[in-house]
């Protein structure tokens, strides 16, 4: 059991030198950085400046470069956690199914007579039918209407819930269209919650589905939360409605499938609206900042062919009435249509900056979420706070090393420098795994590293005692060393599986910070398990070997 | 003779169960005042459980907690408390406070105009005044947090359970699974009797309390398996204290040297993770305590199978009486 195989302890070596490599970016950690910034930003743009040249040159492209990530509560930067809204949707999907459903029944007229929206929940369409005792024709006509759901779980299954009563027919989405639906909305609002993060150009933001209808977003180096909230809390919604009417009463009844809305800039002001929007914003392809025929800021856009043929046959058929331009549930204007507008293209003005302009211009290019969207939590911390806790942490690890050091070298004398080296070595290996891996660093996790140093040396400790047992029971050095080692095996096992449970645990309840404590402390595990048998091993058999010792004292 | 320092005596021979109906009173005694103490004075939660928004401002200039309580009244931005945070490492011209605002609406965040009207007052008072961290946590998501925090710590507890029951006996599982019980309650109670704010970050320090507590049990259980294989006639109390005696050098060396790792983080490591560290560091005591007066005395009163040789091979017969009290060696 003492003789390690030349090629054992090539690997051994091999992999603290390794470790080594791999952590050593981290003690330059800014001039790696910015090296790093400098060969991104080169590869999107496809040539380099040379400002990037000399970032780049910083440090060598042959070394490891990949750095521990810091989390925001060591980098500073904004957490916000959003729910999506998902139900907005379904809503706006039978907004949209009425104008199609009434035009199919209307064609069978004669048999199911007159038919006319009435008031019903948000998510479903009730529709009052002229000849109840046809309602079997009219819930057939509504049914042609009907699609498979498209989704892995719910093949097969259609998309929409028929129902009569009484002489009231209501459609609503079937469960399986609404799961359907609900995952489609989280994975629209992710991209275009990503698009507008981009847009911004910060680095590496994180952006993550949480549970059911949750976004995770966290972006470093960002001012603050409510900044972050700004460019993503604005749903930019931009759609295009056929004007009904024009008050100051926001509470006057606007008649079925007519909704009343503020307008930004003349205050008390409401226009009452048809709900069905003619064009959306999901019909752009382009929006840039520019200025209107006054000088004052602007926002220029273009359609899609789709959008611009329906745009285009919209306006040609009402001229001479008003149409308005609505964002975000607010009217920015209501102009008449002078003529056809069929270019495809048109501009929104009125009370903007420059900056605003281009903001609204980013939201529009980025596209709309499709559901409204409320932070249930939201975490800024500043760059400073980061840094005090870095130092902290780097001062209270050093410390804490020292101290530990030096208490089982107190305890153990020569094998307590062989303990001391393995710990010293199991940070460094934590380090580099935690680079090599793109794990990202915590304050928690820095607590979990300087914890690891006291807990580390358990192993090396189990060992020792072992072999001081060995020894007191009268056995030679190899043969106490070998058994020492042999025997507590077991105890170091078992010991560690407990803490990888709690780990493990740690790590799929917990979030954020929590997380970075897990994976810490799971790493830490592992590396420290490898330092104290595997390494401490080998120093103690070169040892051995060495200095051929009769009698040890330990 | 090369100096050693030996904070455990070689060859102790300390009977631990002299005492045993005291340790344990004082055991259960401490359980009992942890669970009135946390019902009566309840715990400091941080707002990852409660809501509400915490602001951490800082300022080279001192300040008085009752000025900043005097800008902020009459904001109309809720429940406010302010307290000063001191730390060692703050240098002399750092002054740190946490001001907390309970849940006014239901997103629980203050919103950005309460925010600017927060900071352009108390700048009346400090002009020099900075916000260093702003955090926000609704109503919704505390609730959500702490219904997790309990999953977290009772999966973690049952994991544990069901490993050291596989590796060991029943009876282990249980005596290890009473002391990490005993060693979480004990770290409640004292997070309520000082006050101390209870987060996220504690429940992660309890989960980490569960693990090297444990660790430590493990460790004792697996030499008290060995010696019950090689002392098959030696009553088990003695057994017991035997395995405790010759472990103790062990469990000692690794309780100090993971508190002086946690001492120097305490100490040094920063205000905003002090009670994450207290709490581990408390748990390591508690832990090593445990280890030694609650576990043991648990497989001690459930008694454990004495014959550990393999049942197929010479008693097929006994595999009926797997884990029976004080199952004599036949």
């Amino acid at each position: 059991m003492l003789h390690i195989p030349f090629w054992k302890r090539l690997v051994i070596l091999g992999l603290v030198g390794l470790g080594l490599l791999y952590a050593m970016p981290n003690l330059f950690y800014s001039r790696v950085e910015a090296h790093n910034d400098a060969v991104a930003a080169a590869a999107t743009a496809g040539f380099e400046t040379p400002e990037q040249a000399a970032a780049r040159a910083q440090w060598p492209d042959w070394l490891p470069s990949s750095l521990v990530n810091l989390g925001l509560d060591l980098r500073g930067g904004a957490h916000l956690l959003g729910e999506v809204h998902v139900a907005d949707v379904y809503k706006s999907r039978m907004t949209a199914l009425w104008p199609e459903l009434r035009q199919a029944l209307a064609a069978q007229r004669d048999v199911v007579g007159a038919v006319r929206r009435v008031p019903g929940p948000d998510d479903e369409l009730h529709v009052e039918i002229g000849n109840p005792d046809q309602m079997a024709q009219a819930v057939q006509i509504a049914r042609t209407l009907a699609t498979p759901v498209v989704s892995l779980s719910g093949a097969g299954q259609s998309d929409l819930d028929i129902t009569a009563r009484g002489s009231t027919l209501i459609v609503r989405l079937s469960a399986a269209e609404k799961a359907a639906t609900d995952d489609r909305t989280i994975q629209q609002s992710l991209e275009i919650v990503r698009r507008r993060v981009d847009e911004v150009g910060t680095r590496e933001p994180t952006i993550q589905r949480q549970g059911k209808d949750r976004i995770l977003i966290q972006v470093p180096g960002i001012g603050s939360a409510e900044e972050l909230k700004a460019l993503i809390g604005t749903t930019a919604k931009l759609t295009f409605n056929p004007v009904v009417g024009r008050g100051t009463d926001p509470n006057a009844s606007p008649g079925l499938g007519n909704i009343i809305l503020p307008s930004l800039d003349e205050t008390g002001v409401y226009y009452t609206l048809a709900e069905a929007p003619v064009v959306t914003g999901e019909d752009l392809t382009d929006a840039r900042p520019s200025f209107d025929q006054n000088g004052q800021p602007a926002v220029d856009f273009r359609f899609n062919p789709s959008g611009a043929k329906r745009f285009g046959a919209y306006t040609s058929a009402n001229i001479g009435q008003p149409f308005a331009i609505v964002l975000d549930n607010q009217v920015i204007s209501a102009p008449v249509i002078r003529q056809a507008i069929t270019t495809g293209s048109g501009q929104i003005s009125g009370s903007m900056d420059v900056d605003s302009s281009t903001q609204l211009a980013v939201l529009l290019r980025a596209g709309a979420l499709p559901a409204e969207m409320t932070f249930l939590e939201e975490r800024t911390i500043g760059p400073e706070l980061g840094q005090d806790s870095i130092d902290a942490g780097k001062t209270a690890a050093t410390v804490a090393t020292i101290g530990v050091v030096a208490y089982m070298i107190a305890s153990y004398g020569l094998f307590g420098v062989f303990a001391s080296v393995a710990v010293t070595v199991n940070v460094i290996l934590i380090l580099a795994v935690m680079s090599a891996m793109g794990a990202t660093l915590t304050l928690p996790g820095i607590a979990g590293i300087v914890l690891t140093v006291g807990t580390a040396v358990d192993a090396n400790v189990i060992i020792y005692e072992r072999i001081r047992d060995e020894l007191r029971a009268g056995k030679g050095v190899v043969r106490a060393i070998d058994d020492g080692f042999n025997e507590a095996m077991s105890a170091i096992i078992d010991a560690n599986v407990t803490t990888f449970i709690a780990a493990l645990v740690m790590f799929f309840l917990g979030s954020g910070p929590v997380k970075g404590f897990a994976v810490t402390l799971t790493i830490g595990l592992v590396t420290s398990v490898f330092t104290a048998i595997y390494l401490t091993r080998l120093l103690i058999v070169v040892w051995l070997q060495w200095r051929r010792p009769t009698a040890l004292e330990l | 003779m090369a100096f050693r320092l030996k904070l455990v005596p070689a060859n102790t021979r300390i009977n631990f169960f002299r005492w045993q109906w005291l340790s344990f009173g004082i055991s259960g005694a401490l359980m009992v005042a942890s669970i009135i103490v946390t019902m009566t004075m309840g715990l400091n939660f941080g707002i990852d459980f409660k809501g509400g928004t915490t602001i951490r401002t800082e300022s080279p200039t001192a300040f008085e907690v009752a000025d900043y309580r005097q800008a902020l009244d009459g904001l109309g931005v809720g429940d406010v408390s302010i307290t000063e945070v001191f730390d060692p490492t703050f240098g002399e011209n750092r002054h740190v406070a946490q001001i907390r605002i309970g849940a006014t609406n239901e997103t629980g965040s203050v919103t950005p105009e309460e925010l600017n009207r927060i900071e352009a007052a108390l700048k009346t008072v400090d002009p020099q005044i900075a916000f260093a961290a702003v955090e926000s946590v609704g109503p919704k998501v505390s609730g959500e947090m702490i219904m997790t925090a309990v999953y977290a710590v009772s999966a973690a507890a049952l994991g544990i359970l069901l490993y050291i029951w596989l590796r060991f006996e029943w009876q282990f599982a249980v005596g290890g699974v009473f002391a990490l019980i005993h060693d979480v309650l004990l770290t409640i109670g004292i997070f309520s009797l000082f006050q101390i704010k209870f987060d996220l970050t504690t429940i992660a320090a309890l989960l980490t309390i569960l693990g090297t507590s444990i660790n430590d049990t493990v460790v004792v259980f697996d030499r008290l398996r060995e010696n019950l294989i090689k002392f098959k006639t030696m009553p088990l109390i003695d057994v017991l204290n035997l395995t405790t005696n010759e472990t103790l050098s062990r469990t000692v060396m690794t309780a100090v040297t993971t508190a002086i790792a946690l001492t120097a983080l305490l100490v040094l490591g920063g205000d905003v993770i002090r009670s994450f560290v207290f709490a581990m560091l408390w748990g390591v005591f508690v832990g090593c305590y445990s280890t030694i007066y609650v576990a043991k005395n648990i497989v001690l009163w459930l008694g454990v199978k004495r014959d550990w040789s393999k049942p197929a091979k010479d008693k097929p017969e006994m595999s009926d009486t797997h884990g029976t009290p004080f199952q004599d060696a036949p």
